[in-house]
């Protein structure tokens, strides 16, 4: 138990903390809004996110990126990355939905059977990821796929350096980044979804499908849409992973699929400020318990401080509903 | 509905006859005596699945080292069969319990892991099999009595005292020791924690596949050490110590050989530069034959972490064969008592089935770029 | 193409339709005839393709068998395998099936049970050192393995109970995440409480029927695994005895009530809570069950074989096979543990074909291979509900 430590430089751990959860909170905002939607988990979300690391690193290989570019380069690769990826893992969502989901959802199928295949499609995009690519194209493209299954590096593009300190605390470029990117991206789809056409149609969908298809409201069209919109937040989650871990692996998203969904139940899966809040205090706690024990504990205290939040708000910290909470 | 049920039965008889008739001898198991040289051995370990790429040079070594015989010696054939365990050991006794009941096997090479390895010595050694292993260090495993388990590496101990010789000689004062939990790791970390004594000044445990290492890297500034330990693998090396070089830490970095892998400097993108891995295995030049430039050519990639284990661990057998071993039996006695300089140490094993503490060789090498070079030789005494 | 199978998948399900309708219009003792013979199969399966007591094989079906091809396993050791799966199957089955509670954390209570045996059994855990130590006992002294048996089921009982009393009360879809992180937290603690369970080191020696694994044993030895099979098979069969007495009582038809409605079984004087709770105890007790009979095989065990995969291939099986009902569940757990084995030879590949298996099956035949005919009847209706609806 480290006290001293944690609370010797509480802001820093917290700062830590938070540009961690703030790619939680993107990945975590895919889970939710399907779920608001059509009340099931889309376990193959975080293979959306994997896909894009490896358009991010696909672009930028392709561009000839080395190790700290000058910032007009950096900032004019980071909006290529975060296209490629947008495209990328949108489209990935995209094609899941049509291929997968919507047979299954013609037959009214039960939870369960959407779950047992969207695990079979996590295994399938990363058995492609990590052996077919590789294997297929591995002899011209080994900076891209690596050897088959193995961690593969990006180049870094921004040099991590300290922003500004405030009270001991320092935030670096990256976290910076990070940060306002995760808040930016949240704004920009909190208003899409509360304060245009298409949203209200994602809102209406939520709240009553059938009532919705009478209004008018192509509701095909609205799961289409909001499998992209997850799609293209977990790209943005893949282009801030990309510039502050620079790696990616096949199997990357095993692990991160299974905090941000924990992220999105925390804050109240269905609802997008939910995620947010579930993301940033996920990564928070995880870096006190890492501090106060050691990393290999992570994972239980986030856990137990699932359990716990569910023992007493059984819907998450701010409760589920993607329509109702403005309805 | 009777008339179905008598055609049944009568389908079900005639194919019985069938099958009677068409019944033959079950020849499983038998060798052919006509070859006076040659045999099957068999390899198990990781060769799919999410370690593979820990194996798979151990095991490319292995197939190089059968088939440079296969080619050089055609009266002599040498089949070398692959088992997949993925790594884990209840996948591992189930191969065990085929290889050591199929006679026509005359030794194995495996495993790769400490666990499977300790899973499975019992049966090998019940089946009366030499047991190579080129990759498993637990220290454990070589004492618990089992006759017939040998290794071709350095167990923890060994490579625990390698560091520590490095970093003594270095003049280290702190060093941060961090580890991931694996068995290899843990187990390594564990020892080098008892060699180091009051140098060792705080420690860090991550887990498996972790990506992010804010605490980490936290707790290492704190600390300000001059040196980092890590023991693992590359998996989590990459990210670790390009996300420490990021945070501008600039303590030397030193890990054994689980990093012995050009994927570890690939993986880290420049964040490895100058870190040190120990190797209880020699430089290509120093090892005298060409494996480093076959396996280079055979594979088009460099031979990574116990790639020269693997070779080595296949001569063995492709030594006792040549010497006209044709039993279980003899070739574990042949095993037992080999003596020969090997691609990647001298090779001669003590009674608990080690290589000999005094013919180890260590090196330290160092990552420049993309490759990691020899640095210098190191003493453990 | 979709269609094709589609239409190939109709012919096959009329075909397993023909044979459900034949077993029922069988008489009683055709029906016990029937099993009998199940029974003398199954325990004639580990020289399947072969004629007993002779040298003789059947070159077709030999074939099916995984030791028959290069770098195949034995293959009493993958039936083994298949029946501490199909073990696993039919507990998770009253879980997920038959009180329709997402569990996918079920390799928490496996690996209690494989733990229990591993540190009260083995003479080298540190639980039983530390036993010797206090109550001054031979240093030869363990656990004997009779006696780790209802260990093993009070513990993963115990904490079937510990983990649904609160967590009962969530919704499905909280359940499926809350479970999913106890089975995470089991292995994290098998693997960091390294003065308990020595950690990712492992634990080796773990006993047997005829104690400590050694070439002396009788039947129990460490080259033929056939026994082993045997003792797993034997339970399985007289698991499913218990099982299929359970499903048709009194606290199988309250299950099928909650699954099926729970508030209106509530009307119904049917206290859900407490026959959840049943469910998870029995559902661990069989999983812990399963985990005993697996440490007991390998005789060694680390944290790494209990990882979160697993559990989610537990649940596929279950799900794959048909849901709510044994023998699809039984099937399910058979085909995801045999084909692996056998077709090691696109060994790369194996997880890329087995990933898009799951998807087909799951796109085709929703309720699984061989479905409970009233889930069947449950997925058409909610079909035509859709179909209304659209």
């Amino acid at each position: 138990m480290n006290f001293d430590e944690l609370f010797g430089h509480l802001g820093q751990h917290t700062v830590d903390g938070l540009a961690k959860g703030a790619i939680y909170a993107l990945i975590a905002l895919g889970y939710t809004l399907v779920y608001g939607v059509l009340r099931l988990i889309n376990f193959a979300h975080s293979e959306v996110f994997v896909v894009g690391t490896f358009a991010v690193l696909g672009v930028w290989t392709a561009v000839g990126l080395e190790n700290n570019p000058p910032v007009a380069q950096a900032a004019l690769f980071l909006l290529l990355g975060l296209a490629a990826a947008a495209l990328a893992s949108g489209g990935t969502a995209l094609v899941i939905e049509r291929l997968a989901y919507r047979p299954l959802r013609r037959r009214n199928a039960p939870p369960l059977v959407f779950l047992i295949t969207a695990i079979g499609l996590s295994l399938v995009i990363v058995e492609i990821l990590g052996q077919l690519l590789p294997d297929t194209l591995g002899g011209t493209m080994t900076t891209l796929f690596g050897r088959p299954r193995q961690v593969v590096g990006m180049p870094t593009i921004i040099e991590s350096k300290p922003l500004f300190t405030i009270a001991g605390t320092s935030i670096t470029n990256v976290q910076f980044i990070t940060l306002i990117a995760a808040l930016v991206m949240m704004a920009l789809l909190d208003w899409f979804i509360n304060r245009t056409k298409y949203g209200r149609g994602v809102r209406a969908v939520a709240q009553n499908p059938e009532t919705a298809a009478l209004m008018g409201v192509n509701q095909d069209r609205v799961i289409m849409l909001i499998f992209v919109l997850g799609g293209v937040m977990a790209g943005a989650a893949a282009l801030l992973w990309s510039m502050r871990t620079g790696i990616t692996q096949n199997e990357l998203g095993f692990v991160l699929g299974l905090k941000a969904f924990t992220a999105a139940v925390l804050g109240g899966i269905g609802n997008l400020r939910g995620a947010l809040l579930g993301g940033l205090l996920l990564g928070v706690v995880e870096v006190y318990a890492a501090t106060l024990y050691n990393s290999s504990w992570e994972d239980v205290v986030a856990f137990v401080v699932l359990v716990v939040v569910l023992m007493f708000r059984p819907t998450g910290l701010l409760g589920e509903s993607l329509g109702r909470a403005r309805a | 509905m009777r008339r179905k049920y008598v055609r049944a039965l009568s389908t079900t008889a005639l194919a019985a006859v069938m099958v009677a008739a068409a019944g033959c001898q079950d020849t499983g198991g038998s060798t052919a005596d006509s070859a006076k040289c040659g045999g099957k051995i068999a390899i198990f370990g990781a060769f799919t699945g999410d370690n593979a790429g820990l194996v798979i040079p151990s095991l490319n070594g292995a197939k190089l080292a059968v088939e440079q015989h296969n080619t050089a010696k055609p009266d002599c054939q040498v089949t070398l069969q692959e088992f997949d365990t993925q790594g884990a050991p209840d996948q591992a006794t189930p191969i065990a319990n085929q290889v050591a009941g199929d006679q026509s096997y005359l030794g194995v090479i495996g495993g790769h892991f400490s666990g499977e390895s300790d899973a499975t010595m019992l049966t090998y050694q019940a089946a009366g099999m030499a047991m190579v292993s080129p990759s498993a260090t637990r220290i454990d495993l070589s004492q618990k009595g089992v006759k017939s388990f040998f290794r071709v590496v350095g167990h923890d101990g060994t490579q625990a005292a390698a560091v520590t010789a490095y970093l003594k000689r270095q003049n280290a004062q702190k060093v941060f020791v961090i580890d991931d939990g694996s068995a290899y790791g843990a187990g390594i970390t564990a020892e080098l924690g008892k060699l180091l004594g009051p140098l060792q000044v705080s420690t860090d445990k991550i887990q498996e596949r972790q990506n992010q290492f804010d605490a980490t890297v936290s707790k290492v500034k704190s600390a300000s050490p001059d040196w980092i330990f890590y023991g693992g693998y590359t998996r989590e090396a990459a990210p670790l110590v390009r996300q420490l070089r990021a945070a501008n830490v600039t303590a030397k970095f030193i890990a054994p050989d689980g990093l012995y892998d050009t994927a570890f400097p690939e993986g880290a993108s420049g964040g490895a530069e100058g870190a040190i891995v120990t190797c209880p295995c020699l430089p290509a030049d120093k090892a005298g034959g060409t494996f480093a430039a076959d396996y280079q050519k055979k594979y088009n990639i460099a031979p990574g972490s116990y790639g020269a284990e693997g070779y080595d661990a296949a001569k063995i057998f492709l030594d006792a064969f040549e010497a006209g071993k044709q039993t279980r039996a003899d070739i574990l006695e042949f095993v037992r008592t080999y003596d020969k300089q090997g691609t990647s140490k001298y090779i001669k094993f003590d009674a608990n089935g080690d290589v000999d503490p005094t013919k180890v060789v260590i090196w330290a090498y160092q990552v420049k770029g993309n490759e990691i070079v020899p640095l210098e030789e190191l003493k453990i005494s | 193409m979709i269609d094709k199978l589609r239409e190939v998948d109709d012919r096959r399900r009329a075909l397993l339709g023909g044979i459900g309708a034949r077993w029922r219009a069988l008489s009683r003792g055709q029906r016990f005839l029937a099993g009998a013979a199940m029974v003398v199969f199954a325990y004639y399966l580990p020289s399947f393709g072969k004629i007993p007591g002779t040298n003789l094989i059947i070159p077709g079906l030999v074939s099916l068998r995984t030791d028959y091809m290069d770098g195949g396993s034995n293959w009493s050791g993958v039936l083994f395998t298949c029946a501490i799966y199909v073990l696993v199957a039919i507990g998770l089955n009253v879980v997920v099936g038959l009180a329709g509670l997402l569990d996918l954390g079920y390799i928490g209570f496996f690996a209690i049970g494989a733990y229990s045996v591993a540190l009260f059994g083995s003479l080298n855990s540190p639980v039983v050192h530390w036993l010797q130590q206090t109550f001054d006992l031979p240093s030869t002294w363990a656990v004997t393995w009779a006696i780790c048996l209802p260990i093993a089921v009070a513990l993963t009982m115990i904490s079937g109970v510990l983990l649904g009393w609160p967590t009962l009360r969530l919704r499905g879809d909280y359940l499926a995440i809350v479970t999913l992180g106890f089975g995470e937290i089991i292995r994290i603690f098998a693997r960091n409480m390294t003065e308990v369970t020595r950690g990712s080191q492992g634990i080796n020696g773990i006993p047997g029927p005829e104690g400590a694994p050694s070439a002396d044993n009788q039947y129990f030895g460490l080259i033929d695994p056939k026994w082993w099979y045997f003792l797993a098979i034997t339970v399985v069969l007289l698991m499913v005895f218990a099982v299929w007495r359970l499903e048709n009582s009194r606290v199988g038809r309250a299950w099928l009530a909650i699954r099926e409605d729970e508030d209106a079984a509530a009307v119904m004087g049917v206290y859900g809570f407490k026959y959840k709770l049943w469910a998870f105890a029995i559902g661990a007790a069989l999983g812990g069950l399963a985990g005993f009979l697996f440490a007991s095989r390998y005789a060694f065990i680390d944290p790494t074989q209990f990882n979160v995969r697993l559990s989610i291939l537990f649940v596929a099986m279950v799900v794959v096979g048909g849901s709510g009902n044994m023998v699809g569940v039984a099937f399910g757990a058979v085909l995801l543990a045999y084909l692996p084995e056998r077709f090691r030879a696109i060994e790369d590949y194996r997880w890329l074909a087995f990933g898009v298996a799951m998807v087909l099956v799951m796109v085709l035949r929703p309720q699984g291979l061989i479905p409970s005919r009233r889930r069947a009847r449950e997925l058409e209706d909610r079909a035509k509900e859709a179909a209304a609806s659209v």
